[in-house]
C-alpha cells in the first residue's frame, strides 16, 4: 500500500492485515539539519525539505519554496474517531507537522488496564493496540508521501502507565507524555501508585528510545493567574526530569513542556521571556517542547493567532526543540480539521520568518531580563527548601503547595491538595518480597533473578519477551461487536454526494461569518435567525465581537447542513486550454501581434498586469508580442486611442479596485467606446483582475476575462486561439 | 504574605553566583526525588505486574485476570511474572500456557509461597 497525492487514504484497506503489521522503527526522530538554501535565500535554522507538501500561502510569490524549520512541529489531534484522525494527520503532515500527538478519550486515565478495539471516544480516542497499529501504519505511509519521518505520540499516564508504555514500545509510538505529577494533581491518581508506576513506565520508554514530554504546562492552564506560578513550574520540571534521569532516561530524550504563561494585554514578553530564559539556563542538556498558550486564548481567532505568534517568537528568542501548536478554534469547540492545519502553517510561517533571529538580536541579560530570571530561580530554590523542610514531596502535596496562584513564597491558599492514602488506585501499591521476580526486559527496580540469568536479559528465563521477540505480541482486534470502526465506516458508506465536514466524515458542519450593523445582543439573535433561514441545523454562535456598541457586531455561527450536494449538478469554472509555447510564438511572430495594456480608472495597482506582460515573468513579451503598457490610472478612452495608434490587435485592461462596482463600470465603458469609435471588430478585449471572471468580462462586453493567479501563458493561449478562430 | 518574606528569605541566596544558585536548586531537587526513586525501586503495582505479563506474551485480558487473582490472594509482592514462571516450571509448560491457566483460575494453589 502506498499513497498518491490525488487519491484519498483508503481506511478500509488500511485496516486489513493489521494483525501482522510491524512498525518500521522505534524511538524518536529529530529533523535532519540541512537545506540552508531555498530559492534565492539562505537560512540558518532550517532542515531538509519535504518531498511533497503544501507551501505557505505566500509561497507562489517566491517561486513556491517551502523551507522547513529546524524544530519539530507538533499538532494535537482529538476528533474522537481514529479513522477520521488519520485523514487529519495526513493533511497536517502535508503542511509541515512531523509530531502527531493523539489525545486520549475522557476517562482513560482512570481505566485500570488496557482498552482493546476501536470504540468511539469523547474529546479524544481510546488508545488501544488496534488504534495505535492502524495509526502507525498510516503514518508510515504518510511519511513516505511527504518524505520525512513523522513522530507518533500519546500519553503514558493514569493508572495503567506501565502497560501503556509496553504497548507504545511494541507498536512503534515515538514519544509520550509521562509525568506522575500530572496524575496526582489533575487526575487524582494516588501519589504512591503514580510514582511507582512512573518508574516502570519511564524505564520502558527509555528502552524504546521514546521522547518524554512532561506535564508541568498544565499548571499554566489551571492556575487562575498563570504568570504567578513560574517558580513552581521550575520545581515541577525538576521533579519529573530528575526522577526520569534516575530511573534510566537520557537527558536528551526528556523534553520540558513549557508555555509562555501570559497574553496581551499583559506585557507578555517582559513577563514571559525571563521565565523562558531561567528555565533554559537551569535545565541545560534537556530538550524543550515549546507549547502555545491556551489559558488566554479566546474564541477570537485573530487574537489567538497573534498570541501564538508571540509564543513562537519567544521560542526563537530562546530555544525550542519542538514547537507545539494549538488550534485557533480551541476555545470554540473541538478543533476542526482545518484549524489543526492552520495552526501548523502559523507556526511554520513564524519559525521560518524568524530564521536566524539570534544572529540579529541578542538578549540583554544585564538589564531587567537577567534580574527577573535570577529572581524566578531564587523563588524556585526557596520553594524546594520549603518542600524539604515540610518532609518531602508527598507532604508538600498534602499541604497544597502546588498550583497555588500566589507568587511564591506568597501563597494564595488555592493550591491542589491530595492525600497520600487517597485518590484513584489508593491501597494498590505492594512491597516487593525477597523472592520478587519479573522475568522480562526493561523492568525497573528490585528483581531477584536467579544467579545464572544475565541482568541485561532477564527474559532468557521465559524464552524471550515481546520487546526482544515481537512475534510474541498478542493482537486483539475488537471486543465490542457494535462500537467499532468497521461499523462506523459502514454507516458512512461510500456516498456519491458531497458533504462538508469539520470533525468527522460527513458531519455537515460549516461556519458562517457575518457582520450586522446592530448591537451585540441583536446581532447574535439575528445571526441565529439567519442560520435557520440558511437551513443550518444545530446552529450556535461560536464567537461575536463588538466593532462598536452601536455601529455593529461580527458574529460567527456554526451549524450543520443535512443534505449532500450532487456531483452531477456542480458547475465548474472553465479552464483555459493551453497551447504549446512554441506554437504561440510562431503564430505571434507570423502575425506581428501587438498588445496595449493598462490599469483602468483611478487605480494605482500595476503588479498583476506586469506579471501578464513582462518577459521576465513569462508574460506576453516572451511569446513575441510587442507590448505597450500605459501603466496605472488610465482612462478607458485613452487606452482605446492608444490601441488604435499602436495598431494593436489586443487590448488588455486591468481592474483591481472593485468598490461600488467601479470595475464593472470601467470595463463596460471600454467596450462601449470601442463600439463608438468603430474599432470593436479589430480589437480583442481582455479584462483581468482579482474580482474578474470570464463570465463577468463578457457581461461587460469584453471577449474574455481572467482572475487571480493567471499566467502569461493563459492569456497568450486564449489570444492565439481566438485570433485563429477569427480567420 | 508579601514580598517582605521573599526579601528576607532570599538574603541567604544573595551571595551565590548564578552557577551556585543552579547547583543549590539541583541539590534540593535531589533531596526531594531520591526517596521517590527508592519507593519505586522496592514496590510494585497491579499495572506494573500486568505490564510484565504483557511482555511475557499474554494478552491484556489474560494479564488482567492473572493480576486480579494475585491481588485477591495477596501474592502480588512475589511478582505476577514470578508466579506464572513457578507454575510453568511445576507443570512443565510454557510461560504463556501457565499464564492462561492462572487466568482461567487454575493452579493457584501451586504458586503461593
Amino acid at each position: 500500500m502506498s499513497l498518491q497525492p490525488d487519491k484519498k487514504l483508503d481506511i478500509k484497506k488500511l485496516l486489513k492485515g493489521l494483525e501482522k503489521y510491524r512498525p518500521r522503527r522505534r524511538g524518536w526522530t529529530w529533523r535532519a539539519p540541512g537545506g540552508s538554501q531555498f530559492g534565492p535565500f539562505t537560512y540558518e535554522q532550517c532542515s531538509e525539505p519535504l518531498k511533497a507538501g503544501q507551501a505557505l500561502a505566500s509561497a507562489p510569490a517566491f517561486g513556491g519554496i517551502d523551507p522547513q524549520s529546524d524544530c519539530v512541529i507538533t499538532t494535537e489531534i482529538a476528533s474522537g474517531r481514529f479513522e477520521d484522525d488519520i485523514r487529519r494527520m495526513r493533511m497536517a503532515a502535508w503542511h509541515g507537522a512531523d509530531h502527531i500527538m493523539v489525545i486520549r478519550t475522557l476517562g482513560q486515565s482512570h481505566f485500570d488496564g488496557l482498552i482493546e478495539g476501536t470504540p468511539e471516544g469523547v474529546g479524544g480516542v481510546p488508545i488501544t493496540r488496534k488504534q495505535l497499529r492502524a495509526t502507525r501504519k498510516a503514518l508510515d505511509l504518510i511519511e513516505d508521501e511527504v518524505g520525512r519521518p513523522v513522530n507518533f505520540h500519546s500519553y503514558v499516564s493514569g493508572v495503567a502507565g506501565p502497560e501503556i508504555a509496553v504497548l507504545f514500545a511494541e507498536e512503534g509510538v515515538n514519544g509520550a507524555h509521562q509525568d506522575p505529577q500530572y496524575n496526582v494533581l489533575y487526575r487524582n491518581v494516588n501519589m504512591l501508585r503514580s510514582y511507582v508506576d512512573a518508574a516502570e513506565a519511564k524505564g520502558i520508554m527509555a528502552w524504546a528510545g521514546m521522547l518524554q514530554i512532561d506535564g508541568a504546562h498544565n499548571a499554566n492552564a489551571t492556575a487562575s493567574e498563570a504568570w504567578r506560578i513560574a517558580p513552581e513550574l521550575l520545581v515541577q520540571h525538576a521533579v519529573n526530569s530528575l526522577f526520569s534521569v534516575k530511573v534510566g532516561m537520557r537527558k536528551d530524550l526528556i523534553a520540558l513542556s513549557t508555555v509562555p504563561p501570559t497574553a496581551p494585554p499583559a506585557p507578555k514578553l517582559r513577563l514571559d521571556l525571563p521565565y523562558a530564559v531561567a528555565l533554559r539556563d537551569l535545565f541545560e542538556g534537556y530538550r524543550f517542547r515549546a507549547q502555545q498558550n491556551t489559558r488566554y486564548a479566546t474564541a477570537d481567532e485573530p487574537q489567538t493567532d497573534a498570541l501564538h505568534f508571540l509564543d513562537t517568537l519567544i521560542s526563537r528568542l530562546t530555544s525550542a526543540d519542538l514547537q507545539s501548536t494549538i488550534t485557533c478554534d480551541e476555545a470554540r469547540h473541538v478543533p476542526w480539521h482545518v484549524n489543526n492545519v492552520r495552526a501548523v502553517d502559523t507556526a511554520k510561517e513564524t519559525l521560518v520568518g524568524l530564521d536566524g533571529l539570534k544572529e540579529l538580536v541578542k538578549l540583554d541579560r544585564s538589564g531587567p531580563l537577567g534580574a527577573a530570571a535570577r529572581e524566578i530561580t531564587e523563588r524556585a530554590v526557596l520553594f524546594l527548601e520549603e518542600m524539604v523542610e515540610a518532609g518531602g514531596y508527598f507532604k508538600a502535596v498534602e499541604a497544597g503547595f502546588f498550583v497555588d496562584s500566589g507568587l511564591y513564597p506568597e501563597r494564595a491558599g488555592d493550591g491542589i491538595r491530595r492525600e497520600l492514602a487517597g485518590g484513584v488506585g489508593a491501597g494498590t501499591v505492594v512491597r516487593r518480597e525477597p523472592e520478587y521476580l519479573a522475568p522480562v526486559c526493561a523492568h525497573f527496580g528490585e528483581n531477584h533473578l536467579p544467579a545464572d540469568v544475565p541482568g541485561e536479559k532477564p527474559c532468557s528465563l521465559i524464552g524471550g519477551c515481546t520487546l526482544c521477540d515481537p512475534g510474541k505480541i498478542v493482537y486483539i482486534d475488537e471486543l465490542d461487536p457494535e462500537d467499532n470502526a468497521a461499523r462506523r465506516l459502514a454507516a458512512v458508506g461510500r456516498p456519491s454526494s458531497i458533504m462538508p465536514e469539520a470533525e468527522w466524515a460527513r458531519d455537515g458542519l460549516v461556519s458562517v461569518s457575518m457582520f450586522f450593523p446592530e448591537p451585540e445582543e441583536t446581532a447574535r439573535a439575528a445571526a441565529l435567525a439567519l442560520a435557520e433561514r440558511m437551513n443550518l441545523s444545530d446552529a450556535a454562535v461560536v464567537h461575536s465581537a463588538v466593532m462598536h456598541p452601536a455601529e455593529g457586531t461580527l458574529v460567527e455561527v456554526k451549524g450543520r447542513v443535512t443534505r449532500g450536494l450532487s456531483r452531477s449538478a456542480l458547475k465548474f469554472e472553465a479552464k483555459p486550454e493551453l497551447l504549446p509555447p512554441e506554437q504561440i510564438t510562431a503564430f505571434t511572430r507570423s502575425k506581428g501581434l501587438k498588445a496595449v495594456a493598462g490599469t483602468l480608472g483611478n487605480d494605482e495597482h500595476s503588479a498583476g498586469l506586469r506579471e501578464i506582460i513582462d518577459i521576465k515573468h513569462g508574460g506576453l513579451e516572451k511569446f513575441g508580442f510587442a507590448c505597450r503598457n500605459l501603466g496605472t490610472s488610465v482612462p478607458p478612452g485613452k487606452l482605446v486611442d492608444a490601441a488604435v495608434e499602436f495598431g494593436a490587435q489586443v487590448l488588455l485592461a486591468s481592474t483591481i479596485v472593485s468598490h461600488g462596482e467601479v470595475h464593472r463600470a470601467n470595463l463596460s465603458k471600454l467596450a462601449e467606446l470601442c463600439v463608438e469609435k468603430g474599432v470593436r471588430d479589430r480589437l480583442l478585449l481582455v479584462g483581468g483582475g482579482p474580482q474578474v471572471t470570464d463570465d463577468f468580462a463578457r457581461e461587460c462586453g469584453l471577449d474574455a476575462g481572467f482572475g487571480r493567479g493567471t499566467k502569461g501563458l493563459d492569456v497568450a493561449s486564449l489570444i492565439v486561439r481566438r485570433l485563429r478562430e477569427a480567420r | 504574605m508579601s514580598n517582605t518574606t521573599f526579601d528576607a528569605r532570599r538574603k541567604k541566596l544573595a551571595g551565590l553566583s548564578d552557577a551556585e544558585l543552579r547547583e543549590r536548586f539541583w541539590q534540593l531537587a535531589e533531596q526531594v526525588v531520591d526517596p521517590l526513586v527508592e519507593l519505586a525501586r522496592t514496590h510494585t503495582t497491579p499495572s506494573i505486574e500486568r505490564s510484565v505479563l504483557l511482555r511475557g506474551g499474554l494478552s491484556s485480558v489474560e494479564a488482567g485476570r492473572v493480576v486480579a487473582g494475585a491481588v485477591e490472594r495477596g501474592l502480588l509482592g512475589l511478582g505476577a511474572g514470578g508466579l506464572v514462571l513457578r507454575l510453568a516450571k511445576k507443570r512443565g509448560v510454557s510461560f504463556v500456557e501457565a499464564g492462561r491457566m492462572l487466568a482461567a483460575g487454575q493452579g493457584w494453589e501451586e504458586v503461593g509461597s
